[in-house]
């Protein structure tokens, strides 16, 4: 299929000015390229979770599996293992991902699968109308945390990183040129890609000022340098008021998940034969 | 198997022992020793909830028919330690023949067997000690000692040689007690319930078995696992069983086949999974083996107390297959129609077994299978894909053509939430409701299916006004117990969608219904209930043991009375 339209006839409920439009527009020039280059966007697959976020499955029209809350990574898991030819992009929340589906994130990172798992970072629980999340900062007023939220978030590179990730990055919804770029290298790399979005939430979180005072671009930064790519992940732990660094802090070549798991004898294989030789070893 | 009638050249043997002194392989042995003589074996496993020491044992019976019970008394007792004996007083007649290890138990009567000084004199390891008291058993029962070769030579592939030196020299000053009668049949392969569970799925077309530790389904993980290299089967142990059947639902949605196992506590977790599975119409197969709960329970222990929570499990409704195989050859011919008809109708199908059949060990009779076939598509509902394909397309029958990612030019989108024939979202009020009249309808369909298989099984004497109601593993000492008491025995093996006119034929001319159950509730009395069925008496057990025949001949005769 070449040349189609992205976007389907859901109509869109997202905000004015939400953030989500950002990772769309990015997703869909990608995607664009990406079949510019030879992918067919047939073989492409797109899992998401519940939250703002997930919409992008109704939205865009590819493959898409629209999960439960929490449960993009094992889905993707299993559907790049079932056939490894499909390009597997789950689209996560940070609620979806860092709090419901945390097991599941620590696993793909640990076993390197070759899947792009990019989380819509908004630091707010939107559907669900403002609460707190795992990497809302410290005294966060949400609705359940009416006097200010009592735990310090959790830093999700400092935690990918630690779990074995092969591509760790950072974007954010107001530079598009490199949530782009970001997206596609993430993409083409083999292996588990995490990108974690700063993403403005124009109803319940909104803090493109906050962000536009602090980001900067990584350069002259050496991707393959893990120690180097921690201390960089730890300058900012989304609570203190430190310069928040944007771009690319590891990436590194390594069998995936799909390469280490046992090759499957052919399809073609003759299981009733197989049937009878197991019963004939328990005679 | 469950003629119904009173078994003939029926032997019990027990072997008891501590755990890590390989008793389960032991009584696997004597299983197959009893197989080389043509009997049909049956063996139940008794073992608590930890790795070295506490008390294992194992009964093995072997009867010229088909047997899927164990019995109240031993007429050999095995014994690796003094525990095996005092803790089996009850099991033990006067001409119950004890074979012992002289330097573990004291018991004075019986076959003492030096074996300490066997391994010694062998260079055996203590494992070994098991080959010492089964070359003495075999000597006591009067089998020929090349039928321990045989045995041996086939199924103890580490260090043979030394086995059979063990063996032998308790063999030859062991005395021959009560010689076991040859039958003279070909031996049958001997399988776990698990075995013949990963053996139906493998049948019935599974490409990936995904799965998380837990008793008593662990060992169709481990078996499948071993099994996988030989097939095109991919073997999946996840972080969780969250993770379980949400990846089995990925590995459908790409186009391969899933099963999952799993016990209680397991499936709590899948239940999300599951309901997604009913609204999203991703087929996948669960393999659930009860224990006895609730919660942790006794997790080596035997139950059938979750039949009403995965007839309801998972928010909102949506169809959903449950079998509850009763023995080897019902374990292997409903898996493998699980998968075919989980996927024929994109729906979730249950496979229900208990501890007593997921671990107990059986005979199996290719001969016994119905060798049902399944037509895998619905006539008139081929796939159309490419552009302007449907996934939830509005069908007469409720089932949508089912394409997957990577079909040229055709977009699959599958989703949670309530959506249009597309896949994409919808809080529209009629399509809501066409949508789950869709899903509903596909139950008619599978139940019109599950009716064209003999989805209520009767046994025994199929005229008596008295039948024993009994599912899963009580399917053989419910058989067993009615071949002695002339009585009529009805088994659902398929509970959902319930089976309502081939029960009302199996009930017809049934003046006294008594279910047999391992539960205290009566959970299948109640399902009955629903339909309106009354089962005039109950006989329950929920202490984890299954029911011996001669336990469950009394309550039925106190019944009765």
């Amino acid at each position: 299929m070449t040349g189609r339209n992205l976007v389907t006839t859901a109509p869109n409920t997202w905000c004015p000015g939400c953030g989500n439009f950002s990772l769309q527009f990015a997703l869909k020039s990608v995607l664009g390229e990406l079949e510019q280059s030879g992918v067919s966007l047939d073989d492409v697959v797109l899992v998401t979770g519940i939250g703002c976020h997930a919409k992008m499955s109704d939205y865009l029209d590819v493959n898409s599996f629209y999960s439960i809350h929490g449960r993009t990574i094992p889905a993707a898991i299993g559907i790049k293992l079932a056939n490894p030819r499909l390009k597997v992009i789950c689209c996560a929340g940070d609620g979806d991902c860092y709090a419901e589906g945390l097991d599941h994130l620590i696993f793909a990172a640990k076993r390197n699968a070759d899947i792009t798992v990019i989380v819509h970072n908004n630091r707010v629980y939107g559907l669900t109308t403002g609460q707190y999340t795992p990497t809302s900062p410290l005294g966060f007023r949400g609705r359940s945390t009416p006097g200010g939220t009592t735990e310090l978030p959790i830093n999700p590179l400092e935690l990918m990183l630690a779990s074995g990730a092969t591509f760790v990055a950072r974007g954010y919804t107001k530079k598009m040129e490199q949530l782009r770029s970001l997206v596609t290298q993430g993409l083409l790399h083999r292996g588990f890609s995490f990108i974690d979005v700063l993403q403005i939430c124009a109803t319940y979180n909104n803090m493109t000022g906050y962000y536009n005072d602090r980001i900067y671009d990584l350069e002259d930064h050496d991707v393959s340098g893990f120690e180097h790519a921690f201390r960089k992940a730890r300058e900012w732990d989304y609570n203190n008021d430190a310069r928040i660094a944007l771009g690319l802090f590891y990436q590194q070549e390594m069998p995936t998940y799909e390469d280490r798991i046992f090759a499957r004898p052919p399809d073609n294989t003759d299981r009733r034969k197989r049937i009878d030789e197991i019963l004939k070893e328990k005679m | 198997m469950c003629q119904g009638v009173v078994p003939l050249n029926d032997i019990s043997v027990l072997i008891g022992g501590k755990a890590g002194d390989g008793i389960n392989s032991a009584g696997l042995t004597i299983a197959h020793l009893f197989n080389y003589l043509g009997y049909r074996v049956y063996m139940y496993f008794d073992y608590p909830s930890l790795i070295k020491g506490g008390h294992n044992f194992a009964i093995v019976r072997a009867s010229e028919h088909k047997t899927g019970a164990h019995r109240e008394t031993a007429d050999f007792l095995l014994a690796l330690n003094n525990d095996a004996i005092t803790l089996h007083t009850g099991m033990m007649r006067p001409d119950t023949e004890i074979i012992y290890d002289s330097g573990n138990a004291t018991k004075g009567t019986g076959t003492a067997v030096a074996v300490t000084d066997i391994l010694a004199r062998e260079n055996a390891l203590p494992i070994m000690g098991n080959s010492a008291i089964i070359g003495a058993f075999a000597k006591a029962a009067g089998i020929q000692w090349d039928v321990i070769e045989d045995v041996f030579s086939r199924h103890l592939l580490k260090e043979t040689g030394k086995n059979l030196a063990v063996a032998r020299k308790a063999y030859d000053v062991a005395h021959t007690k009560r010689v076991v009668p040859v039958i003279g049949r070909e031996p049958l392969p001997v399988i776990t319930g698990n075995e013949a569970i990963g053996l139906g799925l493998i049948n019935g077309g599974m490409d990936a078995y995904i799965s998380y530790p837990m008793t008593p389904t662990s060992n169709l993980l481990h078996f499948l696992a071993e099994q996988a290299p030989h097939l095109p089967l991919t073997v999946v142990h996840p972080e969780n069983e969250i993770g379980v059947i949400i990846m089995a639902l990925g590995f459908a949605y790409a186009g391969k086949k899933a099963a999952v196992g799993t016990s209680g506590g397991g499936f709590c977790l899948m239940t999300e999974g599951l309901s997604f599975a009913g609204q999203s119409e991703i087929p996948v197969v669960i393999v659930l083996g009860q224990r006895t709960g609730p919660s942790t329970g006794l997790p080596t222990y035997t139950g059938q107390s979750d039949l009403h929570f995965v007839l309801h499990a998972g928010q909102g409704e949506f169809p959903r297959l449950i079998v509850a195989p009763g023995d080897a050859e019902e374990s292997y011919e409903w898996s493998s129609l699980a998968v075919q008809l989980a996927w024929k109708y994109q729906v979730p199908a249950i496979i229900l077994g208990d501890k007593t059949l997921n671990e107990g060990t059986y005979s199996f009779d290719r001969n016994e299978l119905e060798g049902y076939h399944i037509d895998p598509g619905i006539p008139g509902e081929e796939p159309i894909t490419g552009d302007g394909y449907l996934r939830y397309r509005v069908t007469g029958s409720g089932v949508s053509p089912l394409a997957v990612p990577g079909t040229p030019g055709t977009v699959v989108k599958v989703t949670s939430y309530t959506h249009n024939e597309e896949g994409i979202s919808t809080e529209d009020a009629v399509i809501s409701m066409i949508m789950a009249e869709k899903r509903n309808k596909k139950a008619a369909g599978l139940l019109e299916e599950i009716n064209r298989l003999e989805a209520v099984r009767t046994y025994g004497n199929r005229t008596s006004p008295v039948a024993l109601l009994a599912w899963g593993s009580n399917k053989g000492v419910a058989c067993e117990v009615a071949g002695m008491l002339g009585l009529r025995v009805i088994q659902p093996v398929v509970l959902s969608p319930f089976p309502l006119r081939q029960m009302k034929e199996a009930l017809s001319g049934v003046k006294r219904l008594i279910s047999v159950e391992d539960n205290i509730e009566g959970q299948l009395g109640i399902l009955l209930a629903t339909h309106g069925i009354r089962v005039d008496d109950q006989v329950l057990k929920y202490d984890g043991r299954p029911f011996p025949v001669g336990e469950l001949r009394e309550k039925v005769m106190e019944v009765l009375k």
